[in-house]
């Protein structure tokens, strides 16, 4: 079951997501991005039904760069996120997206930020959130661990003790994780976590 | 599980003596699962004007974006605040217009009237005003808080009277029900001022 989650650290957010594509009982393939890099300093993770997450984060991207072209100045995180969820809103009384989003960026006067904007858009800052099964197990870990001001060391290190967690416990735990990271210097991806990798096709 | 009691929430808002008090719980929830315990559930109308919107989360952001339009356009006609009474007609009519596909909120209005008359009510999800000389209450605690309310009021309360009270009145029916608490976010509107304060109850 999809997995994301995130946490804001000193100075950055961290968005994890895992990054397997199933349909019912096959798994589709292992490397799938769930984490869309929205512009220099948003990323936007989700879980939900596939062609409603990647139309959704597509609009969305498209959108951030279009105020950005017509403006001259890029978006502030809150003000994407209340436009993402204004756009859930809007869609949910007429064509209704499912789709989760977990929303981190960073901006020089406010410094990182969290938004959780679920499938009905609820919207809510947070310091941490997570979406699907895993939350029962990543959300219990930060709740023990978590504290606000970690360094990039601890954050990771905790965000490695949720995936473990999430794949000891979980009777059907993605095998593979992508973490993406938001500071001053911009949103990239900072890591993998990986236990099976996607095997290359097999010669006949 | 009925779509009111999805989030969660915990609202009572009480008369004193030419001032009013609402507060509110702190979770917001996701069903059985909580996800932050800081939530804003009392809004600023004006400055003498607070709604409270227990119910579904997001059509109580999506209800209160809709009334604080629809209030700054008066302030821009009318060139004064609206009255609490004009609010709540307001509240209603909007509500009462999605009366085939509503907003799954239920509102709670506190606000000082002509002569710093307080004026408290409640509605249903479809607009049914309530109005009450003493205390009105809504939310999934609201059983609780009906009866801890009838036991706790007195008329004429000055404010520090009148805050003890509905604090106690709500710290002791949110302990009752599951899906509210996490402390507690009390306003206390005089006059001449407005004071916040946050509870800390049972942190569960």
């Amino acid at each position: 079951m999809e997995c994301v989650f995130g946490l804001v650290g000193n100075g950055f957010a961290l968005v994890v997501a895992d990054t397997s594509a199933v349909s019912s009982i096959l798994v589709h393939k292992s490397n799938e991005d769930k984490i869309m890099i929205l512009d220099s300093h948003k990323l936007m993770g989700t879980s939900g039904e596939h062609g409603d997450r990647v139309q959704f984060t597509e609009y969305i991207q498209k959108n951030v760069a279009l105020y950005q072209f017509r403006n001259g100045i890029p978006l502030t995180t809150a003000a994407t996120a209340n436009f993402t969820r204004n756009e859930l809103a809007t869609a949910l009384r007429k064509n209704p997206y499912s789709v989760n989003v977990l929303l981190a960026g960073y901006d020089k006067e406010t410094g990182p930020s969290l938004y959780y904007i679920d499938y009905i858009a609820t919207f809510h800052k947070i310091e941490k959130g997570a979406f699907g099964y895993g939350s029962y197990f990543s959300l219990s870990m930060m709740d023990r661990l978590y504290h606000s001001g970690m360094s990039l060391e601890e954050a990771v290190d905790l965000v490695d003790k949720c995936i473990l967690e999430i794949r000891t416990r979980l009777v059907v735990a993605p095998p593979n994780f992508v973490i993406k990271i938001v500071d001053k210097d911009g949103a990239r991806e900072y890591a993998w976590r990986e236990s099976i990798k996607d095997a290359g096709v097999s010669s006949a | 599980m009925s779509i009111f009691e999805y989030n969660g929430s915990a609202l009572v808002a009480m008369v004193g003596k030419n001032c009013f008090a609402i507060a509110s719980d702190r979770r917001l929830g996701v069903q059985l699962q909580t996800i932050a315990t800081d939530f804003q559930r009392i809004s600023k109308i004006h400055e003498k004007l607070y709604i409270g919107l227990a119910g579904l989360a997001t059509d109580a952001q999506t209800l209160y974006q809709r009334l604080v339009f629809r209030h700054k356009l008066y302030q821009l006609r009318e060139e004064r605040d609206m009255k609490p009474e004009t609010f709540a007609n307001l509240v209603s009519a909007i509500l009462y217009e999605k009366r085939f596909g509503p907003y799954f909120c239920q509102p709670v209005i506190a606000g000082l009237g002509d002569n710093d008359e307080p004026f408290i009510c409640t509605m249903d999800s479809i607009g049914a005003k309530e109005l009450a000389k003493d205390f009105v209450v809504g939310g999934t605690a609201s059983e609780s808080l009906y009866g801890a309310c009838e036991s706790m009021y007195k008329p004429d309360m000055e404010a520090e009277e009148l805050f003890e009270t509905i604090s106690q009145a709500l710290l002791a029916s949110v302990d009752r029900d599951c899906l509210s608490g996490w402390g507690g976010h009390v306003f206390v509107v005089t006059p001449t001022e407005v004071i916040e304060r946050t509870l800390k109850g049972r942190m569960d």
